[in-house]
């Protein structure tokens, strides 16, 4: 809408998608396009399929109507070969972070590297300790999953996403339960990973501060529809009342506090007249 | 709404259909995804250490009390006729034909089979099945086909550890306690288990119990609702599936192969 | 390194307890030890009128010793006569070319197998010989119907001088496991019956 964009400069193109959970629609024709070394936040409210999109981008989901493009290659027309290679230029941080219990913090960052890789372990070594070190938990190497923090194991979980070095990384909710410190952790992680390694990144987040503070461009998503888009500046100092309340967090407004019900006072004397609801 | 019984019947049978449905591709997909394992033996041999090795004890002890009992209560039929001699026999043909698949498979789904549904169930629950499709790894070759082949190849060999083991209880009270004849004990044995038809036909019942334990074990995990009850429902699913499929496939196995002398 | 040599190690070892087990359980508890020697020796043929219930793997025996076993059944359409091959084993080259065979039953109810009657002959059997001398298996009713009539013809005649009968009692090949049980007054069918039921009940 306010800017056009080349192909070239587009690394995901998603055009006119429709998704069905069940019976409920979760994407009503969406068009979204995300730029080549720009971290796009997606954002809406719980339950509005934030994280369906990821996996709708991962290939992990098949859309009812519509194209999903990354960098060129149409996702649900490949086949599961190419879809596979596909993916090892994709990362993906799930929000619980999904390092393999079974494996050390040193064994999941290898991992990548030693299923699609012939490396010798001295390389190994080496590649993951320096996404380790990038992350700031080198010392951690030999902990297991259950013995890290939640913060610790989104952190690791990105030391893993960056393994085969990607061109994109999908941020599903990383900022979700955690204190401000890693917060303020994950946050300069994404921006600084963002910059130096010339990655292309898709968060989904509903944590409105930490988001607009690295975005480059936000999508606002909400019963199906994009119902906003822009700079964090325009995002943050829209007039539409819909967004205002989302930024700021208002309790009531256009989404009203109360889960549709019948009228209060009438519910409340049926059951003093001891009716059955 | 009321449904009628026959509707709900018939959703019954329609989606019975359709899980079997899926639960065959489900095996095509890892009997396909089963040739990396040739490259990568480690990821089976650390399966069937949490498989096999894991479940010898139980076995073995469930096998010698199982070999016991058969010596006890062969003794006290067979006495009665006079024919305490043929003692071994009862209990090598009971173990190696049905008890030691039966049992051992019941077990081994308690054992193994169930805490392969639930490994699995949380695996997909924590999103690490997830995350190993979008890192491009396969879940159904790294993850289901190792613990498959591991479950086939580990059920034969606990089964006739079963019956060994058990051969040996009932040896030790038969002859160490009830006072049967050591030569006729076992070459009246000998002389009637047939290497053929007894050895043979119950290691090949194991491995079909196998084969069907560790599939329903690996697809209930597979297949389960990620959440905490639905994993908790898997696994009882697994257990109790596995035992009605080992004892419905050993009534066929047995029609089949002993059904025609 | 340490953690998965002691794994794989353990797993060898549960490899090796359950290939142990089942090696046990073939050469201990079965009889394979007697099966793996039939792929050597030579085979002669006899024809049955009768084979009853005799099977592929049946026992051969020759004054109560295995020497061999059934290899094959066949049916000749020509002489409506069963055809059945024994495999002998190679050291028991020394039958005579006059042998009879015939079909008896371990116990009552036990299984069938082969007997070898020695002949006066020079000559032995070799590879591809035929036994001419043979004896059909025993048909249960027809020696029970064949004994009531008899009895009922000849009252006070001893039922135990037909021929039949004589085959109802052989020297059973394996060691019987039950000591002879001495049934008095009767003959020889009580007494084979208690010989055979526990024989019987485990097949």
């Amino acid at each position: 809408m306010t800017v056009s964009l080349s192909d070239d400069q587009v690394l995901v193109a998603i055009r006119d998608l429709v998704f069905f959970h069940g019976e409920r629609k979760i994407f009503d024709g969406v068009d979204l396009r995300f730029q080549k070394g720009k971290v796009t936040a997606i954002m809406g409210p719980s339950g509005t399929g934030k994280t369906t999109l990821l996996k709708l981008i991962g290939g992990q989901l098949r859309p009812h109507r519509g194209r999903i493009l990354v960098d060129g290659c149409d996702v649900h027309r490949l086949r599961a070969t190419e879809l596979y290679e596909l993916r090892k230029r994709m990362g993906m941080l799930f929000q619980s972070g999904a390092l393999l219990t079974d494996l050390s913090v040193f064994e999941n960052v290898a991992f990548p590297l030693r299923e699609h890789t012939r490396l010798p372990e001295p390389v190994i070594r080496k590649l993951v300790l320096m996404k380790l070190h990038a992350v700031g938990l080198r010392g951690a190497r030999d902990l297991m999953p259950s013995q890290l923090s939640g913060g610790m194991a989104r952190r690791v979980a990105l030391a893993r996403a960056i393994a085969l070095d990607p061109m994109m990384i999908l941020y599903d909710e990383p900022f979700t339960g955690q204190d401000p410190i890693s917060m303020g952790v994950l946050v300069k992680l994404i921006r600084d990973l963002n910059r130096e390694l010339g990655l292309t990144s898709i968060v989904v987040s509903h944590d409105v501060k930490e988001t607009l503070t690295i975005a480059d461009y936000v999508y606002l998503i909400s019963g199906g529809k994009v119902v906003g888009e822009g700079t964090p500046e325009t995002i943050a100092h829209s007039d539409s009342p819909w967004i205002r309340q989302f930024v700021h967090g208002d309790a009531d407004g256009p989404v009203p506090f109360h889960y549709p019900a019948p009228d209060y006072r009438a519910d409340l004397m049926a059951a003093g007249l001891g009716g059955s609801r | 709404m009321m449904e009628n019984p026959f509707q709900r019947l018939g959703r019954f049978t329609l989606e019975a259909m359709q899980k079997l449905g899926r639960a065959n591709f489900f095996m095509a997909h890892v009997l396909l995804g089963s040739v990396d394992l040739l490259l990568r033996p480690r990821l089976l041999i650390s399966q069937m250490f949490f498989v096999g090795v894991m479940s010898v004890l139980i076995v073995a002890v469930s096998g010698l009390f199982v070999g016991m009992v058969l010596g006890l209560q062969g003794y006290n039929v067979l006495s009665d006729f006079g024919a305490e001699q043929t003692l071994g026999v009862m209990v090598a043909a009971s173990l190696v034909r049905e008890l030691g698949p039966v049992v051992t498979a019941l077990l081994f789904s308690g054992r193994a089979g169930s805490a392969l549904t639930a490994e699995i169930g949380l695996m997909k629950t924590t999103e690490q099945l997830a995350g190993m499709e979008m890192m491009a790894v396969d879940p159904l070759r790294r993850v289901v086909a190792p613990r498959f082949f591991a479950g086939v190849a580990s059920m034969p060999l606990l089964a006739a550890l079963f019956s060994m083991v058990g051969v040996m209880g009932g040896y030790f009270v038969g002859v160490g306690l009830l006072g049967v004849d050591d030569g006729a004990f076992w070459s009246q044995m000998v002389a009637k288990i047939d290497f053929y038809d007894d050895i043979v036909n119950g290691v090949i019942k194991s491995a079909v119990f196998g084969v069907v334990v560790t599939w329903i074990a690996v697809y209930e995990g597979y297949d389960a609702v990620p959440t905490a009850e639905g994993v908790s429902r898997a696994t009882t699913r697994s257990v109790v599936y596995s035992a009605f499929a080992v004892l419905g496939w050993d009534f066929v196995l047995t029609a089949m192969m002993f059904g025609d002398h | 390194m340490q953690h998965s040599k002691l794994l794989e190690t353990s797993v060898g070892l549960f490899v090796a307890l359950g290939l142990v087990s089942l090696f046990f359980l073939a050469m201990q508890v079965s009889n394979l030890a007697d099966v793996t020697g039939d792929a050597r020796g030579y085979r002669v043929t006899a024809r049955f009128q009768n084979v009853g219930s005799l099977k592929v793997r049946a026992t051969v025996s020759m004054a109560g010793v295995r020497v061999g076993r059934v290899s094959a059944i066949r049916f000749d359409k020509e002489s409506y006569e069963a055809v059945v091959d024994l495999t002998i084993d190679p050291q028991f080259d020394t039958i005579p070319s006059d042998t009879t065979a015939s079909i008896l039953t371990q116990g009552l109810l036990g299984e069938q197998y082969v007997g070898l009657s020695p002949g006066a002959e020079s000559e032995y059997l070799k590879e591809g010989d035929k036994i001419d001398l043979t004896q059909s298996a025993m048909v249960l009713e027809q020696v029970i119907s064949r004994f009531l009539f008899d009895k009922a013809e000849n009252g006070d005649k001893r039922a135990s001088e037909t021929p039949e009968q004589t085959q109802v009692t052989p020297a059973a090949p394996v060691a019987s496991p039950i000591p002879e049980a001495v049934v008095p007054g009767e003959g020889a069918i009580p007494d084979v019956q208690q010989e055979s039921a526990p024989a019987g009940a485990i097949q």
